[in-house]
Formats: C-alpha cells, structure tokens, sequence
C-alpha cells in the first residue's frame, strides 16, 4: 500500500468517526489494524493454543462423522491447495516411495502397489474447509490406524507427521490419527485418486477442517514432539478439529 | 425524559463491556471470514472488518488475514461467555432480572409499542418498559443463538447432534448469519437510543446516574397498570 493511498483511507476513517457513532465506526474502533500489532498477534497465539487443549479434550475416540448416502456425495470434489490446480505436478508412480521417519519399527519405504495392497474402506463424509465451504466426499482406502499397526509404530507416543511433495506439511494428534476414519486416501469414487487430489496418496481426516487433510503425502513419522503445519504457521489453529 | 436513578453493579457493568467488546470482535472478524467465500451475493467492506491488513496477509499468511480473523473469533468467543456469564449470574443474584426484566405481557408490550411510536412513551432511568424488556430479552435470545449456532459451525462432528438440530453444516452457517444481521439491527437501535438518553451510557460506565426525587410520587410500573 502507498503511503498516499494509507493517509486517504486514514483521513476518510477519520472523516467516519467524526460523523458519531455509527456500528461501522463502532467496529472500526476494534479493527484499526491492531491485529497486526505484535502482543495482540502473541495473545490470539496463547488463545489459539489454549482452544488446541479444549478441542482434544472435546474429541472423542469414539465418536464418528456423519456417513452420506452414495447419491449424496457430491459430483465434482472441490480442488484447493495454496496454488492453483494448473501448477499441480503430478508424481511418477513407478518412483514415489513413502517414507517413514521417527518412533517407527519398520521404516522401509513403501511402494504405491504395498499401499494399494493393503485392504480398503470407504466413508462418505463432509469435508469441511476452515473458510467456510463444504462439500460430502467419497474416500477409498486403508485406515492410517491399521497402516500404523503394521509397521510397528509407537502408538503412545504424542503425534503424526506429514511431508508432501508440494512443500506443504501438516500433523495431528495420536488420537485423531488412529480415528475410524482417519484413511490413507488411494481413490476416490471407485477410481485411482487424480493428479489434482494428491495421487497417489491424501489422508482424510473426517473430524478435521480440511486443510488438515494433507495430499501428495510423501513420508509419515511418529513423534513426541508437535509437528508444525502449514496453515498453523501462517495464524491458523493447530488442532482445528471439528 | 422524568428522572428516576439508574444504578448497575460492577459485575453488570463488567459483563456488558465485555460482551460489548466482545460481540464487536466477533462481527468484525466474522464479516472476515464471511467475505472469504460469501453466502450472498454481497461482501462487507473490507475496512470495516477485523483481521489485520489484507496486503500484508497476502505476503505474511498468503491469505487476506482470515487466519487472523479466526483467532479473533475463537478469542472473542470465550470473552462473549465471559460477559453473558456474568450478566446472567448479576441478574439472578440481584434479583435484576426478575425485578426489571420480569414480568413482561404481549398487552403492556403493544401499549408501550403504541405510546413509543406516537413519541409519548416516557422514559424514566432505571425502569424499563414493556418494548425495552422485549428488546433486551430478543437480544439475549439472538445472542444465545448465535453461540449455539457457532458451536454447530465449529464442531459439527463432536456436537453433530447440534448441528443436525440446525439441519446440517450448510444451513447452520445460515442461522448463524441471520442471527448476526438481528444482533447488527439491535445494536444500531441500542446505540441510537443510548444517544438520546445519554444518562443511560453514564450509568453504565460509572455505575450511577440520575437523581432521586423523593417528593414525586412513585411511577407506576408499565405492567402496574394494566
């Protein structure tokens, strides 16, 4: 922003001000861009650290997202990353490994046809995105909690992490991750999962906002201490459950 | 205006700024996250909402601070509890509530209503009429369901239950904005009349306002009278 164009909008919210007490004003009063200020930023941390602590508390085990119908599920899945769909660069199934890193027993890599071996589940649920859109997907594939199982993770140990191809990275709690429907996505609506998705593997999460549902998930590890996120690195809350 | 005392405890006057504050963080950073993906077919100007500068969002968050309005809103959302809690624990200890609030009937409502709209509804300080106690429990009813349907928002999983109440995600979302436009229509109309009676606001900083007139035969309460 020029500072021409700062001290008009700052003389215009004046001009606003002086007219009295409108809720415009009233609401201006609280949105000055103090939000940029650097203790207001840490307070709003310490509280969204604090809502980390009340929603694992809130969550539970046990509880399930609600399943849809197969004619409920909508036609096209709605496409999102932090880039647009035409710079997605698809990964070469016959390279791509999975990597395994930290509190795991076996950590040799896995293939796209080991994953695709392993037995699979669907769920329809709603993915619900942290701006506020929604939309009931179909998911296809092993539970991360059985895939955890299998090679030996330590399943009392705190966290999981994720490492993407595109440089996004994400992480949750022990007990999410081990979820019902908590699933290593390989296809979605009968087919292979897309480009655009994050073949050849997304994990679905259904009692997170979206953005906690990583796609082109390279490497998986176990951990004690909290794995950073993409979003929550840029003011977003970490637990972000729903 | 006839005189009359209006007095509020500290812990009445302690709940409503907060909850003033309060509801004003939660519109600001509400309307942020609204024009993020818009239900309608309208956007809140940017200047008016919460959530710091948009610019610099786009380099520092690679948003238009909607990161930064959520942790308003999940901020605002326990200083809201605070507020309308201890309003709520005021008016019950006190008897405020029952005293002030109570009791209110559909009659003494349209004759007020009546005497309002002709400009012949006299106002003395400290009592209320039967238009400003259905005023005030519209807002306590609009404001109570802006939480619940929030709570929907936030956790349709954990409270599934609730957010099935509202008749799924989608059109919980609705409820909550149809209930932020009620809470926006009651603010304008509590601000605006606050600046005719602006012994009201004073009460409600320092505690007291007003002046007792011992001689004058009491009021007779609106609901006295029917």
């Amino acid at each position: 922003m020029s500072v021409d164009k700062g001290l008009r909008t700052e003389v215009a919210r004046r001009a606003i001000l002086g007219r009295g007490l409108s809720l415009g004003a009233l609401t201006m009063l609280t949105g000055c861009d103090i939000s940029d200020n650097k203790s207001v930023q840490a307070a709003l941390h310490s509280v969204s650290r604090w809502n980390d602590e009340v929603q694992a508390a809130l969550f539970s085990k046990q509880r399930l997202a609600k399943e849809y119908a197969a004619d409920e599920v909508a036609k096209t899945f709605r496409y999102n990353a932090y880039y647009p769909a035409n710079i997605v660069s698809p990964i070469d199934p016959t390279t791509y490994r999975l990597g395994l890193a930290g509190r795991i027993t076996d950590k040799r890599p896995w293939t796209v046809a080991q994953l695709q071996a392993m037995t699979r589940h669907t769920q329809r649920t709603r993915h619900v995105c942290v701006e506020g859109w929604s939309y009931v997907g179909e998911w296809t594939g092993p539970r991360l909690s059985e895939f955890l199982h299998r090679v030996g993770a330590d399943l009392t140990a705190k966290y999981v992490g994720f490492e993407c191809a595109d440089g996004y990275y994400e992480g949750m709690d022990m007990p999410t991750a081990l979820h019902p429907q908590t699933f290593m996505v390989m296809s979605i609506r009968d087919k292979t999962l897309p480009d655009r998705y994050g073949f050849p593997l997304k994990i679905r999460v259904a009692t997170k906002l979206g953005f906690k549902n990583p796609k082109w998930v390279t490497a998986i590890w176990v951990t004690n201490d909290r794995p950073r996120g993409f979003w929550p690195d840029r003011g977003y809350n970490w637990f972000s459950g729903i | 205006m006839s005189g009359g005392v209006q007095k509020h405890t500290i812990l009445a006057r302690v709940g409503h700024w907060s909850m003033a504050s309060a509801i004003l963080i939660m519109i600001g950073s509400g309307w942020r996250i609204y024009d993020n993906v818009p239900i309608l077919p309208f956007q809140f100007p940017y200047w008016i909402t919460l959530g710091g500068d948009k610019n610099l969002a786009t380099v520092t968050s690679n948003d238009w601070g909607t990161g930064n309005a959520i942790a308003w809103h999940f901020a605002g959302m326990w200083l809201l509890l605070f507020g309308f809690s201890m309003l709520l624990l005021n008016g019950v200890i006190t008897g405020h509530l029952r005293r002030d609030w109570l009791p209110v009937s559909p009659r003494a409502f349209w004759r007020d209503f009546v005497a309002a709209a002709k400009f012949k509804l006299d106002h003395k300080l400290g009592q209320y009429n039967a238009v400003q106690k259905v005023f005030y429990w519209g807002a306590v009813f609009c404001i109570a369901m802006m939480f619940i349907s929030g709570l929907a928002i936030y956790k349709p999983v954990q409270l599934g239950w609730l957010t099935w109440l509202f008749g799924g995600f989608p059109d919980a979302r609705i409820v909550h904005f149809v209930f932020m436009s009620l809470i926006v229509g009651f603010l304008c109309v509590h601000v605006a009349l606050v600046a005719l009676v602006p012994e009201t606001l004073r009460a409600m900083i320092l505690g007291r306002a007003g002046h007792e007139e011992p001689s004058a035969p009491p009021m007779p309460q609106s609901e006295v009278a029917q």
